[in-house]
């Protein structure tokens, strides 16, 4: 099946008659006899049936807009308005490859230099790329790039870092020798800034996270800059794109490298999955020289006339082979177009708005939910807040899935340090209603379980 | 006459007006005052203000300044750069696939780990492995975690020597720069007359500090390597492991498997192969698969099915751990099952002899054109390499001309200067989903070119006349870098940039 796909299944003979040929199987003469062989797969079937399949087994998941969810703990629902998915799956756009051609490829070469000039704006950086896989590769990415700046083999982040991101940044610093390092929080569930000088000796990289995993605004953020530093390391900040309305510039406040998640702009949540990572960088030959991934150029043609092309390519595989400053090839450059429109769509009192709103949701969420659990933190909180609570938060998890609402990140498996807490989040979309029931039904599962 | 739109649109910058809104947001449930401490506090932030018609117009424009397989030929060598089933995209923007958390209670994402669960039976039945993982974003992310795999293998069996991949000349750049950062040694080996790995060079390279070999099979030529299992032998006897590079598959789809041809860990491709969009240079998908022996190293989570239910494993200790967030780019998974539903055992085979069948059509009717050059053997698989080398020598036109004049035309270029070993290579890919007439029009427009070529250089070397814009000065690009806005304001306020 599928031949609606391939026009010359219905002229075969007669294209290997026109080139000398006697059958498909002589076109594989080179394959070693025996290598050729049926496979034990279904039979192809209808587009309509596929549809109907399909349909079935989708259907089988329960999405976030059928039930109350507090989750977030890197990812989190935003509304992405109509026309940015209109416009990415314009077929010009989603079924073109890398520029290559850049005479033919210019619309694409423009939103992605519009897209790294936004996120410049958004970090107060000059230098950005075209995407990476997301964040946490990014991170993973900064992490060797410091090592070979700085001709050091340490990095040093918090251990109140991203599970996940923790994860990836491990892998792909392990093959290039680097140590983690991790500084431990302080009472406000911020970065210990007297730990972190200790351990900021020999550093090539110290990264921070805005706002970190407890969704915590780590408000010295300008100080562990300095500790970088004053040791001769590359200050490394990663971002929540949503929170840069209301918060300074990491470049303002001495960032070196920025990464972060560009599809908390433009993407829906889908299971993960796509998303792309911010980097960027100063303007500076050694840090350029040293950046992972494509990036794209304003330039002129011919004629004098501006035109957009990827630059500075010979850091890259393609040319680099074994020496390249990173292996990647395909990015996530759909997924950057669309955060650029949904921000050029917000424009900067959209951007601070959006900023203000989920700080302001967040703000009475961390009220009501301090009626049913303990704020373990007393700091500012954008989206995800941590609380405690005093049954084993499984047994809250799984009444309130029985109940229709879907708790949040519970924390004990990764910081056993804060016993039964969880992480819950919650953005411009929640609606009150849905904390009002949440709260309801924590206290009343708190309450049968104490009885 | 082919014509792309030529609009002189501004960057979005340039459209702002002070005051418009292209967006409005809910209000926040109740006005509380949360005080941001001051120096944190955002200062400025110039981003365009623009309304969503002026939104929706500028990216139109822009999108018809951009070709995509949907707008002609795309015969991108190893990019496989064939049709996208508009199907796909219904699922891939479902609305039960998009509104679904990463870390939902997998009792409410059952469809989801169904999913990935049914695509990896698919993927281990079409390659021959034993099992899989769909993290991977792309075929680079797949490669390094194929070789971080083959890394961790040899680690746990006290074998920390084992420090050099082994990769040929002909082979994309990814492999060395992936085996480099799981820290490998890169062995470079030579392509022999014929373009295949060349015996004795291998026999030569592998030693007790071999961790394994990166093959791409079709070659990057379009030749299949003949010796495989002679290849596959001497690594293996010395100890090494086969990392089989998927970006060909589309050329042996449905017919052979790598995992039969002595291949220990493979990547593929699900936006080459499986049909899943590029969108511009991402988000793709580079699931990769092992053999039983390295089935304990793979990234955590797996998804396994009890007969009853889904879920995720995160219980492997020998795990290589995470090289991507959650569990890949889930939406290009959804795409490509759609994809395998509907092709089949029987569509899949179809897929690759008549990928096959187009590559040799177009071989076999450009052979022989004056300028370009077939160099190695003529029967190939998905993809051929000519040379535009004697166009070069004898009129001064390069393969880069060739490829720029195509646009002219309509026609989307070949890959270009690639694989390294062919000079002036022109790498064509035409893939399955092309027409006869659309191979005939590309054979013309090549011999046109040809001619021109030998009457009229000029015509070519100042191409593109027909596209958006005029050839592009790269080294400029290259000499004085404007990446984003706020460097190109700079530049403009200094007078240094007339553009």
């Amino acid at each position: 099946m599928g031949k609606h796909y391939i026009p010359n299944s219905a002229h075969k003979e007669e294209m290997l008659r026109e080139i000398g040929f006697k059958s498909i199987e002589d076109l594989f003469s080179d394959v070693p006899k025996g290598f050729v062989k049926e496979f034990n797969l279904p039979e192809g079937k209808s587009e309509y049936e596929v549809f109907l399949e399909m349909n079935e087994i989708v259907n089988k998941n329960k999405t976030v807009l059928e039930m109350p969810t507090f989750l977030g703990a890197g990812a989190y629902f935003h509304y992405v308005p109509a026309h940015v998915k209109y416009l990415i799956e314009r077929s010009e756009f989603i079924t073109s490859y890398t520029p290559y051609q850049a005479e033919i490829s210019q619309g694409m070469l423009q939103a992605l230099f519009e897209y790294q000039s936004l996120i410049g704006e958004l970090v107060g950086l000059e230098i950005v790329n075209a995407s990476m896989y997301d964040w946490g590769t990014a991170l993973g990415e900064a992490a060797r790039m410091a090592a070979r700046v700085k001709k050091k083999n340490k990095f040093v982040v918090p251990k109140h870092i991203h599970p996940e991101r923790n994860m990836v940044l491990k892998t792909f610093v392990e093959g290039a020798d680097i140590e983690i390092e991790y500084v431990k929080w302080n009472e406000k569930g911020q970065m210990d800034l007297e730990e972190l000088k200790e351990k900021a000796k020999n550093a090539a990289g110290v990264y921070v996270e805005l706002p970190n995993f407890f969704g915590i605004i780590e408000e010295q953020i300008k100080e562990i800059g300095e500790i970088a530093h004053e040791n001769d390391a590359l200050f490394v900040v990663g971002v929540d794109p949503t929170i840069l309305g209301i918060i300074e510039a990491p470049g303002s406040l001495g960032a070196d490298i920025v990464v972060g998640e560009a599809s908390f702009l433009g993407s829906a949540l889908n299971f993960g999955g796509p998303r792309a990572g911010i980097f960027a960088t100063k303007n500076e030959r050694a840090l350029i020289r040293q950046m992972p991934g494509r990036i794209i150029g304003m330039t002129r043609d011919a004629e004098g006339k501006r035109a957009f092309v990827m630059t500075l390519q010979t850091r890259e595989q393609h040319i680099r082979r074994a020496k390249a400053t990173s292996n990647i090839c395909s990015n996530e450059a759909l997924v950057a177009v669309a955060a650029a429109i949904h921000l050029a769509s917000l424009g900067p009192k959209g951007l601070k708005n959006l900023g203000e709103i989920i700080l302001k949701n967040t703000a009475y969420f961390k009220k009501r939910l301090s009626e049913v659990a303990e704020i373990p933190f007393d700091a500012i909180n954008f989206k995800d807040v941590p609380a405690t609570f005093e049954i084993p938060y499984p047994i809250i998890h799984e009444r309130l899935l029985e109940r229709g609402i879907h708790g949040g990140f519970y924390l004990k498996p990764y910081f056993p340090e804060l016993d039964e807490s969880a992480l819950l989040a919650v953005t411009e979309t929640t609606r009150r209603e849905w904390i009002d029931e949440l709260v309801r039904n924590i206290g009343e599962i708190i309450n049968e379980a104490e009885l | 006459m082919f014509r792309q739109a030529k609009w002189d649109e501004p960057l979005i910058f340039e459209l702002s007006k002070p005051g418009r809104l292209g967006f409005t947001l809910p209000e926040p449930i109740e006005d509380i005052e949360v005080q941001i401490p001051e120096d944190l506090r955002r200062k400025s932030l110039e981003l365009p203000e623009v309304s969503e018609p002026e939104v929706v117009k500028h990216y139109t424009r822009l999108s018809e300044m951009n070709y995509g397989v949907d707008s002609g030929i795309y015969p991108l060598g190893s990019c496989t750069m064939k049709y996208n089933p508009k199907i796909n995209e219904e699922f891939a923007n479902h609305p039960k696939v998009a509104f679904i958390h990463p870390y939902q209670d997998p009792r409410t994402v059952q469809g989801a780990l169904q999913i990935m669960w049914e695509l990896e039976q698919w993927l281990k039945e079409i390659t021959g492995m034993d099992r899989f993982t769909l993290q991977p974003a792309a075929g680079a992310n797949g490669e390094f975690t194929g070789v971080m795999i083959i890394r961790a293998y040899h680690l746990d069996r006290g074998e920390a020597q084992r420090n050099e991949i082994i990769v040929p000349d002909s082979a994309h750049g990814t492999n060395p720069a992936s085996a480099a950062m799981a820290g490998f040694k890169v062995i470079e080996i030579p392509s022999n007359e014929q373009g295949m790995v060349d015996l004795e060079a291998l026999e030569n390279a592998v030693s007790e500090k071999t961790a394994g070999i990166m093959l791409t099979n079709p070659n990057t030529l379009g030749i299949f390597e003949e010796d495989i299992l002679e290849i596959a032998k001497i690594v293996h006897k010395a100890g090494g492991l086969l990392y089989y590079d998927g970006a060909n598959l589309n050329g042996i789809l449905g017919k052979i498997r790598p995992g039969d041809m002595g291949f220990d860990v493979v990547h593929i491709n699900l936006h080459k192969t499986f049909s899943t969009p590029h969108g511009g240079g991402g988000p793709g998908a580079g699931p990769v698969g092992v053999k039983k022996h390295l089935m304990d190293y793979l990234p955590v989570p797996l998804v396994e099915f009890d007969g009853e239910k889904y879920y995720l494993n995160y219980d492997l200790p020998k795990s290589i751990g995470k090289v991507k967030e959650f569990y890949g780019n889930f939406a290009v998974l959804v795409r490509a099952l759609t994809y395998l539903k509907i092709m089949g055992r029987d569509g899949l085979r179809e897929v690759a002899e008549i990928a096959v069948l187009n590559a040799n059509y177009l071989t076999q009717k450009l052979k022989g054109t004056r300028g370009y050059e077939l160099p190695h053997k003529e029967l190939r698989k998905h993809e051929v390499v000519f040379s535009a080398e004697p166009m070069r020598k004898e009129m001064g036109v390069k393969a880069l001309d060739v490829a720029k004049r195509l646009l002219d035309f309509g026609l989307h270029a070949p890959t270009i200067y690639f694989p390294l070993i062919v000079h002036e290579a022109l790498m064509i890919e035409p893939t399955e989903t092309v027409s006869k007439e659309e191979l005939d029009a590309y054979v013309e427009a090549l011999k046109r070119i040809s001619e021109e070529a030998y009457t009229n250089p000029e015509i070519v070397k100042s191409a593109p006349h027909n596209t958006a814009v005029r050839r592009v000065d790269d080294v400029l690009a290259a000499k004085k870098p404007i990446i984003t806005w706020r460097m190109y304001k700079e530049l403009k306020k200094k007078g240094e940039v007339e553009y």
